[in-house]
Parts: C-alpha cells; structure tokens; sequence
C-alpha cells in the first residue's frame, strides 16, 4: 500500500508541471503587456521602462520564463495583490480553509444522500422509489447551482426570514450561540452544492449496484444465511463503490466549479469569490495563483481517491 | 456478466413485433426504442416547442428587447408584458425570446466543436496505438484533470479584448465562448470513441474488409467510425446541456456576454440584486435554464437507452 500510495504521488508531479505549463503559456499567449500602462505614462522615461522590462525578464525566451516562473512559485514567492496590497500566498491561505469547509461538508451531505438512496433504489430497481429517486436526480443534476441558489435565498431569507443571505466571517456571538449561527449560515450554500452533487451521485451509485447485485457471489454470500443487511453492505456496496469512486473523483472540477458560483452567491469568503473579484479588478498574480490552487485541489482530491480505490480493491494497489 | 440489471426497464423488454417480421432499418429500431421512454419523447416536445419559440418568437412578440419604459419598472407579468419587466422597463419576454438565441446556440455550437475534437482525438488514439496513443491519453487525462471553470474564467479574462478588438464585441465573446467550453468538453467523447475503436477494430467485418484489401483511412471511414458512434451521439446531447450551463454560468458570473445581450445567464445576474422586489425576473431566466436543460438530459437518457442500453452515466 505504501508504495502504490509513491507511486501515485509520482504520477501526480508531472500532471501538475503539465498544469502549470498550461497555466503559463496561457499567460505568455494572452495579448497585452503587463507594463502597457507604463508606456502611456509619461511621466516614465522610456530608459526606466527598459531597465524595468530587462529586471523582470520580460523579453527572455518563454522557457526561460517559465523556469523562473516555476521556481518563484515553489518558493513560495507568489507575487503581490495589486488589488488587495498584500502578499498572494497570505491572501490565498486566508481564504482557502472557508472554501475546504464548503466544498468537504458539501461532498459529506452529497454522498450521505446518494449511497442511501442510490442503493436502495438499486435493490428494487424499477420500484415505485426508484422511479421516484431517478426523477428527483434528473430534477437535480439539470437544476444549475445559480438558480437553486437563488431559489434558496428567496424561499428562506426574503419570504421566511429564516436563514441568513451573506456569509460572514465575524460572528458577533461567541460559544454556543456562535456555532449555531456559523451553522445557519452554512445550510444554503452547503445544500447547494451537496444536492446538486448529490443527484449525479445517485445514479452512479444506483447503477453500479446493479452492476454487482445479481453477481453469483453475492447470491453465494446469502445462501450461507448472511442476513440481507451484512450482504448489501459487505458484499455488494464495498465492490460497487470501486466505480463510484473514479466517477466521483472525475467529478471533482465540476465540484470545485460549483463552489465558485456557491461562493459567488452567498459572498463566502473563500478562494473562488477571490477569483471573480481579482478578474473584476484585472488582478493578473491573484488570478493565476488562484487557478492554480484550484488545480492543486483537483490533482489532491484525485490522489484521495485513487487512494480510497487501493483500498477498496486490493489487487489494484499490488499490480 | 451474470444475471446484471440494466440501469433502465427500457433495454430489457423485447418488443415483439405484429405480423410477420421484417426487416427493420436501424433508424427505426433506434426510434422503437426511443418512442418507449416517455419522458424523453415528452422532452423532445418541450424542446421543438422552445426551439420554435425562440426562432420564430421575436417575429410574433414584436415588442423591441431595449425600449427603455421608467413607468412601467419593475413591473410583475400582466397582459402587456408577459414575463414582466427588469429595472430599466425593458419587456422581459421580448428580451427572454432573444437571448435564448444566443443561449441555445452556444450549447449546440459548443457541442459540435467538442464532438469534432473528441472523435478525431479518439480515432487517431484508438487506430494508431503505441507511443502516439500513451501522449494523447495523456493530454485527455491531464484535460479531465484541469479545473475547468477557473480555467474557462482565466483564458475569458485574456483573451477577451484581444477578440473583441478583432471581430467585434458579440462575435468574438461567441466564437471565445464556443471555443472554450467546446475545448474543455472533449474529453469524454475522445475516451468514448477511443475504447469503441479498440473493441471494433478487432471484430470480424473490419478484419475482413482489411483482408479485402481496405486502406486504413477507409477502414476507419466506411467500418468503425459509422458504428462507434452510438454513445458519441449520446454524450453530444448531453454535452449541449452542459454547454448552455457553462455559458450561463459565466454570463451569471458577469463575465460572459456584454450587458446588451440578454443571455438566460445574464438575466439571472441582472435580476439577482431585485430577487426581493421582482423574482418573476430571475424566477422566468432561471425556469428557460432549467427546462431546457431538463429537457435535453431526459432526450439524453432516452437516446442512451436506445442506442446504448449498458451505460449509466
């Protein structure tokens, strides 16, 4: 195990350099010059703006660049905000535990839902629960995070009063009272996400049931007088849940790209309403850093999942 | 495999014909089995019926989509404004009929670029194998992989001026839109027809026709590309429900198309600082959204069915 989890490691280094590439070219591609509003100024000499251009390295080969580039961000040197006039990475590591919260309790709420439901519409499939369950997942996954959102806030905060419309940071309540509020706050936006997530989930974990529920060995497993609950558990939904884990772990772009709008809505503080704001304010180191923290995200959660798949199906991790 | 259920009731019946058989083209054998899912035939209904709307509509729906009115601001849905009206007085379902336009034919448009890279992707992938296989599968994983709405955001953010400057406002945030959810969506349909080109071309039609002297360009042409093309189809229709989220998305964001242009997305932006006093704004934006796509995911799943009975997803 330990070494499939290495080797898994040093598979995910290339697909970030190949990430970061993207990133960078991208950048390089993008037309417009980082010191265009220098040369309309006049105050500026032009020898001022050359010294400028050569200290950065601007017209150094791309490679070149890219090597600094990638350095500079290993090193932790991720540039300065010029919106916020503060450090990025400071910036980013502020706002990057709000964004785990939701994103984390969201996928929690997601699979609490699904794997229920999923396998017991699986285990009567075409039932009236299925039928019913299929229904309400097709509602789901066709409902778009930004309308539901919306829904929410005009069911709950504006026609009930009962739930709070902005996601703030400073509780004025402490203790008790504190969580409790810090949770009302969190309802909406983690619904949000987690059901939408949550209606693909089912039918994946649905049909991966079916997959395995007529197998001969689980037929095997009830003959020998295991009752009905030990077989699901065991036998079937431990080996259904090996595809279950790839599609989740494939969906984790989509989930990440939820959060942003979810953040968005609500105005949680977290690093995908920092990425709206930099574009808004042309915020070019915040908006690169960002984009990169979130393939970061998406190449980690990858890794928990090929993890989580050794350990469902053992002979994977000892190929 | 052993006794498996299929996701759907549809993929087990056996439609028994009346009369004496005949023979039966697979046009109508697809369409036998489509007919079955009522609800995708339901969906197909609802989405002729907004496709017509939106075409047709504007020259039903006179009203013009900018004529600023302060009188009525604001106003709920009435007989002389539908859908009501936005903040500057402007006819909301004059301004719905035209940007459902816009909204409908990015997903399609965004579809067919995802569709034409992924199957040429995958047929060079599935046909060559070896080394050139490994890099492309490389670059679809690496693609699965990239956090495609703050890349789709970064890459607007770029190159959105530099467009705009070359073929004007609406067109270059159209061809930027179409071209980037098409270049993230791709990938699927690539590994699709990637593992169909590995199953096909080992099957005894291909091997004959290669025995008859088939060049491989044909081989691909006239024999596997026609018959992988199932699930492809499948994952194109999904594929436009997943485009017309991802532009709305981004004109929800604000950062899609320009304010002129009434996008379903950008109505919701528009409408989300008046959710209190006008929600028939956002509530008619947001329906269009969800019907569409509702209807598209349904026809999706019916075309599963009949074309591809043995995936879920």
């Amino acid at each position: 195990m330990g070494k499939y989890i290495l080797r898994r490691l040093i598979i995910a280094v290339p697909s970030l350099l190949g990430i970061s590439l993207i990133l960078f070219v991208l950048l390089a591609l993008a037309p417009g010059d980082p010191f265009g509003e220098l040369a309309t100024n006049s105050n500026i000499p032009p020898e001022v703006r050359e010294a400028l251009r050569v200290k950065f390295g601007i017209d150094d080969p791309i490679f070149v660049r890219y090597l600094r580039w990638l350095a500079a961000m290993l090193q932790g040197d991720w540039g300065f905000s010029f919106a916020s006039r503060i450090d990025v990475d400071k910036l980013i590591l502020q706002r990057v535990p709000t964004t785990l919260f939701v994103v984390g309790s969201s996928q929690i709420l997601a699979l609490a839902v699904a794997l229920p439901v999923g396998v017991y519409a699986a285990m009567r499939p075409y039932s009236i629960f299925d039928q019913i369950a299929n229904t309400f997942a097709f509602v789901g996954f066709s409902l778009p995070t930004f309308f539901t959102g919306l829904l929410l806030i005009l069911v709950f905060s504006i026609n009930l009063g009962w739930l709070p419309f902005v996601y703030r940071v400073d509780i004025a309540a402490t203790g008790w009272l504190w969580y409790w509020e810090y949770f009302k706050q969190a309802i909406m936006p983690i619904s949000v996400l987690g059901l939408f997530q949550a209606a693909s989930y089912t039918r994946y974990v649905r049909s991966a049931v079916l997959d395995v529920i007529r197998l001969d060995y689980v037929t095997t497993a009830r003959s020998k007088g295991l009752n009905e609950g030990k077989v699901v558990i065991k036998h079937v939904v431990r080996n259904a849940l090996i595809p279950v884990v790839t599609l989740v772990a494939l969906q984790m772009p989509a989930v990440f790209g939820g959060a942003i709008i979810t953040e968005q809505i609500f105005r949680i503080p977290g690093i995908g309403s920092l990425l709206i704001a930099a574009i808004l304010a042309n915020d070019t180191p915040v908006i690169m850093a960002v984009t990169f923290v979130f393939a970061c995200l998406v190449v980690i959660f990858n890794l928990l999942a090929d993890i989580i798949y050794g350990w469902l199906d053992p002979r994977i991790s000892y190929r | 495999m052993a006794g498996s259920t299929h996701a759907s009731p549809i993929a087990d019946v056996v439609v028994p014909l009346e009369g004496r058989p005949r023979r039966l083209s697979p046009g109508y054998e697809v369409w036998r089995k489509f007919r079955r899912h009522r609800m995708a035939v339901l969906s197909i209904a609802i989405l002729t019926l907004l496709t017509a709307a939106v075409l047709f509509g504007p020259l039903a729906w006179r009203m013009p989509i900018n004529e600023i009115d302060f009188t009525a601001r604001l106003s709920p849905p009435s007989w002389e404004h539908p859908f009501g009206t936005d903040d500057l007085g402007q006819d909301l379902l004059a301004r719905m009929l035209y940007g459902g336009r816009i909204s409908l034919a990015v997903g399609f448009a965004a579809m067919a670029v995802a569709i034409i890279v992924g199957t040429l992707i995958g047929a060079i992938s599935g046909i060559s194998r070896g080394s050139v296989d490994a890099v492309l599968m490389w670059i679809t994983d690496l693609f699965l992989a990239l956090p495609q709405l703050p890349l789709l955001l970064l890459v607007i953010y770029l190159f959105r001026d530099f467009l705009k400057g070359w073929v004007g406002p609406e067109g270059g945030v159209f061809i930027l839109i179409v071209l980037v959810i098409g270049a993230f969506r791709w990938m699927p349909v690539a590994r699709l027809v990637r593992a169909q080109f590995l199953s096909l071309r080992e099957k005894e039609f291909v091997e004959a026709a290669r025995a008859l002297g088939a060049t491989t360009p044909r081989l691909v042409m006239r024999h596997i590309l026609p018959n992988s093309l199932g699930p492809v189809i499948v994952a194109g229709t999904i594929d436009v429900a997943a485009a017309i989220i991802a532009e709305s998305t981004l004109s929800f964001l604000g950062l899609g198309f320009p304010p002129d242009i009434p996008t379903w997305g950008r109505l919701l932006y528009d409408a989300k600082d008046y959710l209190d006093i006008a929600p028939h704004w956002a509530l008619f934006a947001g329906a269009a959204i969800f019907l569409t796509v509702l209807a598209i995911n349904f026809i999706g799943d019916g075309l599963r069915d009949a074309l591809d009975p043995r995936r879920v997803m």
